[in-house]
């Protein structure tokens, strides 16, 4: 009884600014939410990003189902159910260059000049901008399901299998849009901010076994692709939705979402705070 | 409280080799209008930008209504407004999202921010345009919803960083007067501009930076009243006339500045000096084609510290 009442006095006690921890927390995440509505706002005002989310996976969709995959030969299983959810990281990876380049556009445009001399919480403003990031994934993910099943994909291991899956896409997606935060406030230019994105991304992508089994690779790009996030998350997916042993490649798609994340989103609060020094 | 809502002392600001401020120190009085008068590159926005948070100096200190800029910034944030070509509004929001959503973030309060949005765009002529996107605004109803998303939390302490830089002169006046009906009501207002008709007419002080040090401070009538009694403008046919006159006039004596043809003369002993000038010019150097008497003007103040010359 004493603990929690100490406790309880303790959290409310004013800090130097007048602040108890309930103003401060309650603060913090109403300033999130309110950053993103704007950005959610903004992203139905400018379609042409929301289009190009999902416009550009489709068609690495219909390429890769039609046009390439009858040329590419996968171990146990179909083409179609190979490629999927290669598909689906490769579109919440290129999505997450839009974080860049929004963040890059505020800090050019001015409007974080203004957040910052405001007296609001600081981590709002990338938190928001994650935050409706990751709405945006959900959306993107959606109607990439949609495609999937469209042109014959199928979970053989249930929507159980499939749903697991798509939690990991979004939790990497989210850890990945803290990265991109941390390099378009690093940029500060939007066409910038997009020409260090994209490359990185690509090679992430390109050469992890989204879209073809890393065994064609030669040795030392094999190296490479089969051990970074994106081929972590694949290999993962792809172990969820076909069934059969998954736990080790959940475990090594899990440690890099929440070490992208903690390493990244210190990154970017740091550099968000330190900015004008 | 300190009677000055702002005070500054020895700021420093460099940008890798290029030295913003180099030991700025001045004050503002509480309830008054200051306008920070200097040309492009002086030090103004960096000077505005550290005030409001968003830069720290390397050096100095500055404080608003005795609040450290740097160790009390939370708190400083609360009691400042800021506006100005470095701080933006959101163009894909409207008119009134902007304000309400500045305002939730000013902790004016939920409930508040709608009611304190609308009483603003109506201060602002602004009402007819609310459910607008900003991006559809003209130059004049952007800076306009600019300096209203700086007053939302009806803050004691106003930055404008040349808030009427790029405007018609219509969309000026409007601001000047709002400006002044915000000085009206008590709030201090540091101003910066590059028009020093803008200094003249809204700021009860000037103080004039070049290079991110102070190069004079007063009223705008000592600075104008120490830089001479009348300004005589003669004009010439060519550069090479003016050049020779004014040589023929610095020899007399006489304060001359040559802008392209325009010879500036200052005179301490008012409009009636004019004619000693005319005779001092008299078979010496080309006689002049124009000559326009004049009282002084802040620019010419302005011109004569920014290039290192001497007031009379």
């Amino acid at each position: 009884m004493t603990t929690v009442a100490t406790t309880g006095a303790l959290a409310q006690r004013p800090d130097k600014h007048g602040r108890t921890v309930t103003d401060r927390v309650g603060g913090a995440l109403f300033d999130t939410l309110d950053v993103t509505g704007r950005n959610l706002r903004t992203l139905l005002r400018t379609p042409q990003a929301l289009i190009f989310a999902t416009i550009q996976p489709m068609i690495f969709v219909l390429l890769f189902r039609y046009a390439f995959g009858g040329a590419i030969r996968v171990p146990g299983t179909s083409y179609v159910d190979y490629l999927m959810p290669g598909v689906f990281a490769q579109s919440v990876a290129f999505g997450a260059i839009g974080t860049a380049v929004g963040l890059a556009g505020d800090l050019r445009s001015g409007l974080l000049v203004r957040f910052r001399t405001l007296p609001m919480s600081r981590i709002a403003v990338l938190a928001g901008r994650t935050l409706a990031d990751l709405v945006r994934n959900l959306l993107v993910v959606a109607v990439m399901i949609g495609v999937g099943f469209a042109v014959g994909f199928r979970s053989a291991n249930g929507a159980g299998g499939l749903f697991a899956a798509l939690a990991l896409v979004i939790a990497f997606a989210y850890a990945a849009s803290w990265a991109f935060v941390a390099l378009g406030l690093r940029v500060s230019d939007p066409e910038a901010a997009q020409a260090a994105a994209v490359p990185v991304v690509f090679l992430l992508v390109f050469t992890s076994a989204a879209f073809v089994p890393s065994a064609s690779m030669p040795g030392w790009l094999q190296a490479f692709g089969t051990h970074q996030p994106v081929n972590a998350l694949v290999s993962a997916e792809r172990a969820l939705i076909t069934g059969g042993p998954a736990a080790h490649d959940v475990l090594v798609c899990l440690s890099w979402t929440a070490g992208l994340l903690l390493v990244f989103a210190a990154i970017a609060v740091r550099g968000y705070v330190r900015m004008g020094r | 409280m300190s009677e000055n809502a702002i005070e500054v002392h020895g700021l420093r600001k460099a940008f890798g080799q290029f030295t913003a401020l180099d030991g700025l120190s001045f004050s503002v009085a509480a309830g008054s209008v200051l306008g920070l008068l200097g040309p492009n590159g002086s030090g103004k926005t960096t000077t505005v930008s550290i005030l409001s948070t968003a830069l720290r100096p390397d050096g100095g200190s500055a404080t608003v209504l005795g609040l450290d800029v740097v160790t009390d910034a939370a708190r400083v944030r609360q009691v400042i407004g800021l506006a100005g070509q470095f701080a933006a509004v959101d163009p894909n929001l409207t008119g009134r999202e902007n304000l309400t959503l500045i305002g939730r973030l000013s902790r004016v309060g939920r409930k508040r921010a709608g009611p304190r949005a609308d009483e603003l765009l109506e201060t602002f002529g602004l009402s007819a345009a609310a459910g607008r996107l900003a991006r559809t605004y003209s130059g004049g109803m952007r800076r306009r919803l600019d300096v209203a998303a700086a007053l939302l939390h009806k803050p004691p302490v106003l930055f404008l960083d040349e808030p009427t830089t790029g405007l018609d002169p219509e969309s000026r006046f409007a601001l000047w007067d709002a400006v002044r009906d915000l000085a009206r009501s008590g709030t201090t207002v540091l101003l910066t501009t590059q028009y020093l008709e803008e200094a003249d007419a809204l700021a009860e002080r000037v103080v004039i930076i070049a290079a991110g040090r102070v190069a004079d401070t007063g009223t705008p009538a000592e600075l104008k009243g120490r830089f001479g009694a009348a300004v005589f403008d003669l004009g010439f046919g060519a550069p090479g006339d003016a050049e020779a006159a004014s040589l023929v006039l610095a020899a007399r004596g006489y304060a001359a500045e040559r802008t392209g043809t325009t010879l500036r003369v200052r005179s301490d002993s008012g409009s009636g000096a004019v004619t000693g000038v005319l005779r001092a010019l008299e078979r010496r150097a080309p006689d002049p084609v124009s000559v326009a008497v004049r009282e002084p003007t802040l620019d010419d103040v302005f011109l004569t510290l920014t290039q290192g010359g001497q007031p009379a």
